[in-house]
C-alpha cells in the first residue's frame, strides 16, 4: 500500500496538472482570457441564470387546442360529405377528442366510412350495429404530428427571439411535448412572454356584408361563414357592450405562410403600419382574388380576430401590402416580427418562469464565494489544528481536489448554480472527512502498538472500504437529485456527485502519495498525529 | 508539526444503556414529525404549490402596509409579504391563481403594473399547476428511491440487519427533517428537497463507519455479549464520528451564515440533518442490531488482526 510504483506517481501528478490547468480559466475575467495563448484552455464554467441573471421560461405545446380545431373541421366536412352521399344522421358531435353521430339507417355504415375517409384520412372509424359512429384521429399519426408540431414550434420560437436580439438565448425541447427557453440578460421577460404567447396565424378572407346584424345577433349564418371579433385595439369597450364582430368567408383566400417578409413603416408621415410582401404563389393567389372581388370588402385575420377590412379599390397584383390598424410604434414591429418569423402550428403556454435580475445574481455569486471561502478557511484550520502536518497533507490534497472538481465541471460544460455553489462547499466539508477516516484508523493503529510504517499502511487499507461505502451513498443521492433534476438542483447533485468522486482520488491517492514522499525523505520515527 | 489537540483516550460511553431513551425519544420525533405532517403540513414553496414569488427591492425601505393594501385590490388571493434580509427587500408571495398555466402568468402582470416604476424586481419566479404537480410526483419517488436505494447497498455491502438498521435511521433522519421544516413552517422548496436527498445519503456516512467497526469487533471477538460489543465499536469510532461531522457542520455553518437567503431553508435542512444523523447512528441505527442480530458468522473463520483488508473491500455475506 506504502509502495507506489513510478507509472501511478506519474498518473497522479499528470491528473493534478491537468486539474489545475484546466480549472485556471476560471480564475481570469474574459479579457484576460482573451490575451492568453491559444494552447491554455480557455473554457471555464457556465454560471447559471440564477447566478448571471436572465430568465428561463418552460412552455408547452398545447396540441389539444389544434387538434379541438381539427375535429371542429372534422365536422363542417363530415356534414357536407354525408349530405352529397345522402346518408341521413343524427345528433353529430364533438365530444372528448371525438366525434360522435348516430346513422339513421345502421345498413349505410359502408358507405359513412367511406364518407369518414375523405373527410380526413387519419381518421378511426367505428361504428356498432345500432348506426352509432365515433370518429377519433389515429394514434400514431397524433403522435407524428405532435412531434412535427414540436420540431416546427422550437424552430419558430427560435426565430421569433432571435429577432429580438436576445444574445446567446439556449432553446432546447424539453421531454415530449415542451420547450426550455432560456435567455441570459433578459431581466423582464414580459415582451418575449408576449410575443411567444401568440400563434400569429395569418389569413386573408372575404367579408360578407350580405348578413344583416339582426342575423348575426341570432346567430343564423349562411353556410361557409363566421363571425369573427374585432381587435380591441382602440381602447376598453364599453361594458356590456358585445364586442364587435364581423362576418367572414371560411374559404381563406391567402394565409400568412406565403408571406416572405414583413417591415413595420409609417403612412401618412406618423401612422405606424406593417408592410407584407407575398412569395410568387401568394402573390399570384393574392392578385386573382383581389381582381375577382373589387369594390368589396376583406379582412385580415390574426390569430382569429380581424386587425382590418379594407375595400378592395382594385386588383392589387404587385404581392405587396399594407396593414394600417390603429398600431403603436411597438405592436406594428412586434406583429411583423411575428409575421417575419412565422405562425407557430400549435399554442404555447408557459409552465413555468424563473427571472434573476443581474444584480441579485451577483449578490447570489458573493454570497456563495463568501460562504465556500469561510468554509474551507474553517476546514483548513480545523484539519490543521487536529492532526498537524497530516493536516497540511489534507489541505493540499483538498486544494487539488476543488481544481478536479472546477477542472471536470469546465469541461463538461456543467452550468454553476446557486444550490451548486452549495453542492461544492459542502463538498469541501465530506472531503476532508476520507483523510479523517484515514487518520484516526492510522492513530488506532499507533495506539495498538503497530509499527509506523505497518500503522500508515493499515490505516489506509482499513479505511478505504469505509471510504468507499459512505461516497456511493452520497453518489446514490446525487443521481437520484440528477433524475429529479430541475434546473436548480441538477445543478446541485452536478457539484455534490462530481465533489465525491473527485475526493475519493485526492483524498486517497493525494495524500497517501504525500505521506510516502515524507516517509522517504525524513525517514520519521514516530508518526506526528 | 504537531496536531494542537489531540483526543487520545477512547471514551468509554454507555451508549447502550442509553439506547432505550433513545428509541423513545425518537419515537417520540418521528410521531411527531408525522402528526405535524398531517395536521399542519409543510409550507409549501411555489416549486411544489405552484403560485408566484417575486423579490422585489425599493428604493429605501419598503413600506409592506402600503404595499400590501394596493397588492390585497388585485384579488389575487391571500398575497403574503415579508421582509427578506435588507429593509429593502421584500418578498412576494401569490398563491396559486385558479384556472390553468395561463392565469398564473396573468397574475404576475397584474402586480408588477400595481407597484408601479420604481420597483426593481431581483427575481420572479412563476410555477403553474402542471409543473408543481410534476416536481411533487419526482420529489417523492427520488426519496422513496434514495432510501431504498442506500438500504439495498449497505445491506449488500453488509448483511441485511444492517440494511434495515440504516434504512430506519435513514427514514428517522429524513421523517424529523420534514418535522421540524412543518414545526417551523420554514419554506419547503425544491433546493430543501435537495438537501433532504444529500441528508438521506450524507447522514448514513456516520452509520456505515460504525457499522464496519460492529463488523469487524464481530469477527474479532466471537464471545463478546452483543451489547458490549456495539458499545465498544460505538466507543472506538466516536472520535472519527464527532470529527468528520465537525468539518461537514463547518462548511454547513458558513452556509447558513454567509450563504444568503436563497440558500437558508437548505443550510437549516442540512444543519439539522447533520446533528440528527449523528444522533441517529449512536442512538438508534448501532443499538437496532441489538435486536435484529447479524449472524455472527461462522464463516469468517478467525478474523482479527491480519487478515480482514482484502475481505472488508469484498462484500461479506455470511448466510
Amino acid at each position: 500500500m506504502l509502495y507506489f510504483p513510478k507509472w501511478l506517481v506519474t498518473v497522479i501528478l499528470a491528473v493534478c496538472a491537468l486539474g489545475v490547468l484546466l480549472a485556471l480559466p476560471n480564475a481570469f475575467s474574459e479579457e484576460t482570457l482573451a490575451k492568453l495563448p491559444s494552447w491554455l484552455p480557455h473554457q471555464g464554467i457556465n454560471l447559471g441564470l440564477d447566478l448571471r441573471g436572465g430568465s428561463h421560461l418552460l412552455l408547452e405545446v398545447d396540441m389539444s387546442a389544434v387538434t379541438r380545431e381539427r375535429l371542429d373541421n372534422v365536422v363542417d366536412g363530415l356534414r357536407t360529405e354525408l349530405r352529397s352521399a345522402h346518408i341521413g344522421y343524427t345528433g353529430l358531435e364533438t365530444a372528448n377528442d371525438q366525434v360522435r353521430l348516430t346513422l339513421t339507417d345502421p345498413t349505410q355504415a359502408n358507405a359513412a366510412r367511406e364518407a369518414a375517409r375523405k373527410t380526413d384520412s387519419e381518421l378511426d372509424t367505428n361504428i356498432d350495429a345500432q348506426g352509432h359512429v365515433t370518429l377519433t384521429f389515429n394514434a400514431a399519426a397524433l403522435q407524428a404530428r405532435e412531434r412535427s408540431a414540436v420540431d416546427q414550434s422550437i424552430e419558430i420560437v427560435r426565430r421569433r427571439i432571435d429577432e429580438t436580439g436576445t444574445k446567446e438565448p439556449t432553446i432546447q425541447r424539453e421531454g415530449e411535448d415542451r420547450i426550455l427557453v432560456q435567455l441570459p440578460g433578459v431581466a423582464d421577460p414580459e415582451h418575449v412572454k408576449e410575443l411567444l404567447g401568440r400563434t400569429a396565424k395569418m389569413t386573408f378572407q372575404l367579408v360578407d356584408d350580405s348578413v344583416s346584424p339582426d342575423d348575426v345577433q341570432r346567430n343564423r349564418l349562411p353556410p361557409g361563414d363566421m363571425i369573427l371579433p374585432l381587435q380591441d385595439d382602440r381602447g376598453p369597450r364599453p361594458a356590456g357592450s358585445p364586442p364587435q364582430t364581423i362576418v367572414v368567408k371560411k374559404r381563406i383566400m391567402v394565409s400568412g405562410d406565403t408571406l416572405t417578409d414583413s417591415q413595420a413603416t409609417f403612412q401618412n408621415a406618423n401612422e405606424p403600419v406593417v408592410s407584407f410582401k407575398f412569395d410568387a404563389t401568394g402573390a399570384r393567389r393574392f392578385g386573382d382574388a383581389t381582381r375577382e372581388n373589387v369594390g368589396k370588402r376583406f379582412a385580415i385575420v390574426l390569430d382569429n380576430k380581424v386587425i382590418s377590412a379594407p375595400v378592395i379599390r382594385e386588383a392589387i397584383p404587385g404581392g405587396q401590402g399594407i396593414i394600417s390598424g390603429s398600431f403603436t410604434v411597438q405592436s406594428a414591429s412586434d406583429l411583423a416580427l411575428l409575421l417575419r418569423a412565422g405562425a407557430l402550428p400549435a399554442p404555447l403556454i408557459i409552465l413555468e418562469e424563473r427571472t434573476v435580475g443581474p444584480d441579485l445574481g451577483a449578490d447570489s455569486i458573493h454570497a456563495g464565494t463568501l460562504a465556500s471561502v469561510v468554509g474551507v478557511i474553517l476546514v483548513i484550520v480545523f484539519m490543521i489544528v487536529f492532526y498537524g502536518l497530516f493536516g497540511v497533507f489534507a489541505v493540499v490534497a483538498l486544494f487539488f481536489n476543488l481544481c478536479l472538481l472546477f477542472a471536470a465541471l469546465s469541461i463538461l460544460g456543467a452550468t454553476l448554480t446557486l444550490p451548486g455553489i452549495a453542492g461544492i462547499a459542502l463538498t469541501l466539508g465530506m472531503a476532508v472527512d476520507a483523510n479523517v477516516l484515514i487518520y484516526e484508523r492510522i492513530r488506532e493503529e499507533v495506539r495498538g502498538g503497530r509499527s509506523l510504517i505497518s500503522s500508515l499502511q493499515a490505516g489506509f487499507e482499513r479505511a478505504f472500504g469505509t471510504i468507499l461505502d459512505s461516497h456511493v451513498t452520497t453518489l446514490v443521492a446525487g443521481a437520484l437529485m440528477f433524475w429529479l433534476g430541475s434546473g436548480p438542483v441538477k445543478g446541485f447533485a452536478v457539484t455534490l456527485s462530481l465533489g465525491v468522486l473527485t475526493s475519493l482520488f485526492s483524498a486517497i491517492l493525494v495524500t497517501r502519495l504525500q505521506i510516502v514522499t515524507w516517509l522517504r525523505r525524513t525517514k520519521p520515527k514516530v508518526i506526528p498525529i | 508539526m504537531r496536531p494542537l489537540i489531540v483526543i487520545r483516550r477512547i471514551p468509554n460511553i454507555d451508549f447502550m444503556g442509553w439506547h432505550k431513551v433513545g428509541f423513545a425519544l425518537s419515537a417520540v420525533l418521528t410521531i411527531g414529525s408525522i402528526v405535524l405532517f398531517l395536521t399542519q403540513g409543510l409550507n409549501y414553496g411555489i416549486d411544489f404549490s405552484g403560485g408566484t414569488l417575486i423579490e422585489a427591492r425599493t428604493q429605501g425601505p419598503a413600506d409592506l402596509a402600503k404595499m400590501r393594501s394596493t397588492l390585497d385590490g388585485l384579488g389575487l388571493g391571500e398575497v403574503s409579504l415579508q421582509g427578506f434580509g435588507s429593509p429593502d427587500d421584500v418578498l412576494i408571495r401569490v398563491p396559486r391563481q385558479p384556472g390553468d398555466d395561463k392565469a398564473q402568468m396573468a397574475g404576475v402582470e397584474k402586480i408588477k403594473t400595481a407597484l408601479g416604476s420604481g420597483v426593481d424586481y431581483r427575481r420572479t419566479e412563476v410555477v403553474g399547476p402542471t409543473v408543481g404537480k410534476e416536481l411533487v410526483r419526482a420529489g417523492v419517488e427520488a426519496t422513496v428511491l434514495a432510501l431504498l436505494a442506500i438500504a439495498a447497498y449497505v445491506w449488500f455491502r453488509f448483511e441485511w440487519p444492517f440494511g434495515v438498521g440504516a434504512m430506519l435511521s435513514t427514514v428517522h433522519d429524513t421523517v424529523t427533517t420534514i418535522g421540524l421544516f412543518s414545526l417551523l413552517q420554514i419554506e419547503f422548496n425544491l433546493t430543501t428537497l435537495a438537501a433532504i436527498l444529500t441528508i438521506a445519503g450524507y447522514s448514513i456516512n456516520d452509520t456505515v463507519v460504525i457499522y464496519d467497526r460492529v463488523r469487524e469487533t464481530m469477527r474479532k471477538y466471537k464471545t463478546i455479549e452483543f451489547g458490549a460489543l456495539i458499545n465498544k465499536s460505538l466507543n472506538e469510532t466516536l472520535s472519527r464520528t464527532i470529527l468528520t461531522v465537525s468539518t461537514t457542520t463547518l462548511a454547513v455553518l458558513a452556509l447558513l451564515i454567509f450563504g444568503g437567503e436563497v440558500l437558508r431553508g437548505f443550510s437549516i435542512a442540512m444543519l439539522w440533518g447533520i446533528v440528527v444523523g449523528t444522533y441517529s447512528s449512536l442512538f438508534i441505527a448501532a443499538p437496532m442490531l441489538y435486536y435484529i442480530r447479524p449472524g455472527r458468522g461462522g464463516r469468517v473463520k478467525g478474523g482479527g488482526e491480519d487478515k480482514p483488508a482484502a475481505e472488508k473491500i469484498a462484500p461479506q455475506r455470511a448466510n
